[in-house]
């Protein structure tokens, strides 16, 4: 009799609890498409689909952009419009073109931060969402133009990225760099590049704790994208208090490609405190 | 000033000349990745479907059903030693029978504990084999030590539970309860190892990140991130589970007994288990709080991930069920002072602890955000009510949850004191001790908390500090004080079983609250890698590799608490059937 009694009692607890849970809002992220990237041509309508699935899947996207307030709720607001009234806002200094717009803020989230999104703390300035072209969301090329697709088309616009030939699966070869180090391929993540040119050796970068260089924590707050750029390419620039010059080497505006360079000051940019 | 200049250049001077040392190091080190073997990443195809079953819902139900078990198989021990000593030391026998007891549930689970982790493991293998080969690529030769520690592990618990009342006395107690310090060593290591890999998943060590090629030794892999936050997290988790699932224990045992004296042992059994549960839950807060800002720390999209994207209402859940904890436990509390003549004298405070407990229960379970219609955000033009919306943000928050601890203290401190009545000189100077100490420490608490609202959010966190202290401050000084002040006194009688029924169904709620519980922080750890096996390391390619809706998870969470619970019951059902005798017939008629 006391097995039972105990038995319905914690039934009736446990259905409380699930009953609570069932009552909040509920989403769910679909599971990220099979394939890594397309492996043949696509047409406009079925890359769009696979943008779709991308967003609510590897993406990860919808994790935040659902009606949960945590970040715009894309699915849901007057994309057009408000794409529109960015392009047009004098304030905003960035690209001027849907596409761009749209990729930029797939790969540097803090370019522009929507007003009552950004970190908090950070009055705006510094966006929560990671770089979708970076682990753990590491989308590639294709795949962000197959977001752009079905984002563009979602607000209402024909889709302006160029459809994949099937041949993109394997990033676009960079241009050879003017480098001492003509042999090295050129780096395709921050990390790769951080450690081709053994940045971690003196800051304390991925974990390696050195510190005969400057602390880089929070040093997008503090200079600017283009403020990382010059201290990479210039660095005898400006001295950190307590630091020498001469340590950092002089030659990285010939040793790094464009798009490490970018790589590099991306991922300064988005160091925490 | 200048000998500081000399020595800083000196240390520059030696960092270049190592400079290119360092350089050509690192640069074998890539160079040395590139050549191994890289992280399997399975595509769809790769998965084994067998029979159509859920894969994810079986290593679900089973991962679950096997931490559950094992945190309580390795819990029970930790202060059933505790309790043996606390005999050894205070002389009463009924401390080492209790512990006694304490291991008896636990040989019932053990067995049970070891069916569902080899089962784990074997559906481990079938749904996901490039995992568990990856995982033992990273772990080697650790996997054989986890094997070896659990065969010890069996070893030393049958040997300390069999040889219980053979070394119950003088020197031979203390090779028991060495032999018990024994199996705790071995339990912790293997929960150690075991959380290892757990926290490999969410933060790899000892890889390349780039391809995820093993590259460091299993002791990197082993000391990742994570693994000393989930170390602690798990153990000060273990000991108020167990404590809450013995308390079940003694409440079934409670409801079910008819014989007095056997009622008054349950009682003070299920009394001694909701302090140990309360202990062990105190610092609970604290250590998850670090878990959360290491994860934060380790990677700001996790962190993004846990509190701020759709598992963000998971925690307005964990509200609801950590109230639903402490206003059980209080309530039990709160039922005992009726054991004591002189409880009556305290039954006026409880209506103002309860305020403070429903108050900062309700705190806790408001959110900052609300889910709302746009008519209704237009009414409250924004998506935060002006007056509830701050209560959804941390200062609030963590000022409700030392509160509420420093109020469940409250009530333990009272029933203790109903216990004795004071006889020495310091009584009520110490008194006064402990009523400032309680005022201070909750002039601090709240006192932090609104500077948490008025300060930038870099120093919202450290605003936690001072509360946390406070609140430990109080406990710890209070026991102290009053260890003075209680010295001599005059016991009061403690009618042990004068305990309504209600009380013990409060007890019980404990332990299915706790499970639920544990099922929903496992749940939001797990969802927190999104679509990958190991973070950034192994995609997760599956077709079950999304986070399902809290209705879904909070379902199958309570599925698989039911079929744990129904284990315990039956478990405890089993322990009272193993000490009911029949009647001999041929005795009764005699007597007829």
């Amino acid at each position: 009799m006391t097995f039972l009694r105990v038995m319905v009692f914690s039934v009736l607890t446990l259905l409380a609890f699930t009953g609570f849970a069932n009552l909040l809002p509920q989403v769910q992220s679909d599971a990220p498409s099979d394939e890594e990237a397309p492996t043949g041509a696509m047409d406009m309508p079925a890359f769009i689909a696979y943008g779709e699935s991308l967003f609510s899947g590897a993406g990860t996207c919808t994790l935040c952009h659902n009606d949960l307030g945590r970040a715009p709720d894309l699915l849901q607001m007057d994309l057009r419009a408000d794409f529109e009234e960015r392009l047009a806002d004098p304030k905003y200094g960035g690209p001027k073109d849907i596409e761009s717009y749209i990729r930029e803020s797939l790969v540097m989230p803090s370019a522009y931060v929507v007003p009552g999104f950004g970190k908090k703390g950070s009055n705006d300035t510094e966006s929560p969402m990671p770089a979708a072209n970076k682990p753990p969301i590491d989308l590639n090329d294709v795949q962000m133009d197959a977001i752009i697709a079905f984002l563009e088309d979602l607000a209402g616009y024909e889709p302006t990225v160029a459809l994949p030939s099937g041949e993109e699966t394997a990033p676009p070869p960079e241009p050879p760099a003017a480098t001492a180090d003509q042999g090295a391929p050129a780096a395709t993540t921050a990390e790769e590049a951080i450690d081709k040119y053994f940045c971690a050796a003196c800051h304390d970068l991925l974990g390696s704790e050195a510190d005969l260089g400057p602390d880089l924590r929070g040093i997008g707050a503090r200079l600017g994208e283009g403020g990382i750029m010059v201290a990479i390419l210039d660095p005898n620039a400006e001295i950190t208090e307590g630091y020498e010059p001469d340590i950092m080497p002089q030659d990285f505006a010939q040793q790094m490609s464009a798009s490490e360079l970018k790589l590099i000051t991306d991922y300064l940019m988005n160091l925490p405190e | 000033m200048r000998h500081q200049r000399s020595l800083a250049f000196v240390a520059l001077a030696a960092g270049a000349m190592l400079l290119p040392e360092i350089v050509r190091a690192a640069g074998d080190m890539a160079e040395a990745a590139a050549n191994l073997p890289p992280a399997p990443q399975p595509s769809r195809a790769d998965y084994p479907q067998i029979g159509g079953l859920s894969a994810r819902t079986v290593a679900w139900g089973l991962a679950q059903m096997h931490l559950f078990l094992a945190a309580f198989v390795l819990a029970v021990p930790l202060f059933a030693i505790a309790t043996e000593f606390m005999g050894q030391v205070t002389g009463d026998r009924r401390f080492d029978d209790m512990a006694h007891e304490f291991m008896k549930i636990t040989m019932a689970a053990y067995s049970l504990t070891a069916l569902v982790g080899g089962s784990l493991a074997l559906a481990l293998f079938l749904f996901y084999p490039q995992l568990m080969g990856y995982l033992l690529q990273v772990f080697r030769g650790q996997v054989l030590i986890y094997a070896a520690l659990f065969l010890l592990e069996s070893v030393t618990l049958y040997i300390y539970y069999y040889s219980w009342d053979a070394l119950r006395y003088g020197n031979r107690k203390w090779v028991h309860m060495s032999i018990g310090l024994g199996l705790n060593t071995v339990g912790l290591t293997l929960m150690f190892v075991a959380n290892a890999w757990a926290t490999f998943m969410m933060s790899p060590a000892g890889v390349d990140f780039t391809t995820g090629a093993v590259t460091g030794s299993v002791w990197e892999a082993t000391r990742n991130p994570l693994w000393n936050p989930l170390n602690l997290h798990r153990f000060l988790a273990n000991i108020a589970y167990g404590g809450a699932i013995v308390g079940g224990y003694a409440a079934y045992m409670f409801l079910a007994e008819k014989d007095p004296v056997k009622k008054a042992h349950y009682d003070w059994m299920g009394y001694t288990s909701n302090f140990i549960a309360i202990l062990g839950f105190l610092p609970l807060p604290f250590a998850g709080y670090w878990l959360m800002a290491e994860i934060y720390a380790y990677s700001q999209q996790m962190g993004i991930t846990a509190m701020g994207g759709i598992l963000a209402w998971l925690f307005i859940i964990q509200a609801v069920l950590i109230g639903t904890i402490m206003l059980a436990a209080n309530y039990y509390l709160w039922s005992g002072l009726m054991r004591t003549e002189r409880g009556a004298a305290y039954g006026k405070y409880v209506k103002y602890i309860m305020v403070v407990i429903l108050g900062g229960f309700l705190v806790w379970v408001t959110p900052h955000s609300l889910i709302l219609t746009p008519q209704e955000i237009q009414y409250l033009g924004g998506t935060q009510h002006k007056l509830l919306g701050p209560l959804g943000i941390m200062p609030a928050k963590n000022t409700a949850v030392n509160l509420m601890l420093v109020f469940t203290f409250l009530s333990f401190q009272m029933f203790y004191r109903s216990s004795r009545k004071p006889t020495n000189k310091f009584a009520d100077i110490g008194n006064g001790l402990i009523i400032a100490l309680y005022v201070i420490g909750i002039i601090n608490i709240v006192g932090a908390g609104i500077y948490g609202y008025i300060t930038p959010t870099v120093y919202k966190v450290g605003a936690s500090v001072p509360q946390v202290i406070s609140t430990l401050t109080i406990i710890v000084g209070a026991v102290i004080i009053d260890l003075f002040r209680l010295r001599g006194a005059e016991p009061e009688k403690v009618h042990w079983g004068r305990m309504t029924e209600r009380s013990q169904y409060a007890l019980f709620v404990l332990p299915v609250a706790f499970t639920w519980l544990m099922g929903l922080m496992g749940y939001i750890r797990s969802s927190l890698r999104t679509n990958w096996h190991v973070y950034t390391i192994m995609k997760d390619n599956s077709p079950e590799a999304y986070i399902p809706t809290i209705g879904q998870a909070g379902n199958t969470i309570t599925v698989i608490t039911l079929v744990f619970m129904a284990i315990m019951v039956f478990v405890f059902w089993l322990s009272r059937l193993g000490t009911t005798r029949q009647k001999d017939p041929s005795v009764r008629e005699t007597i007829g």
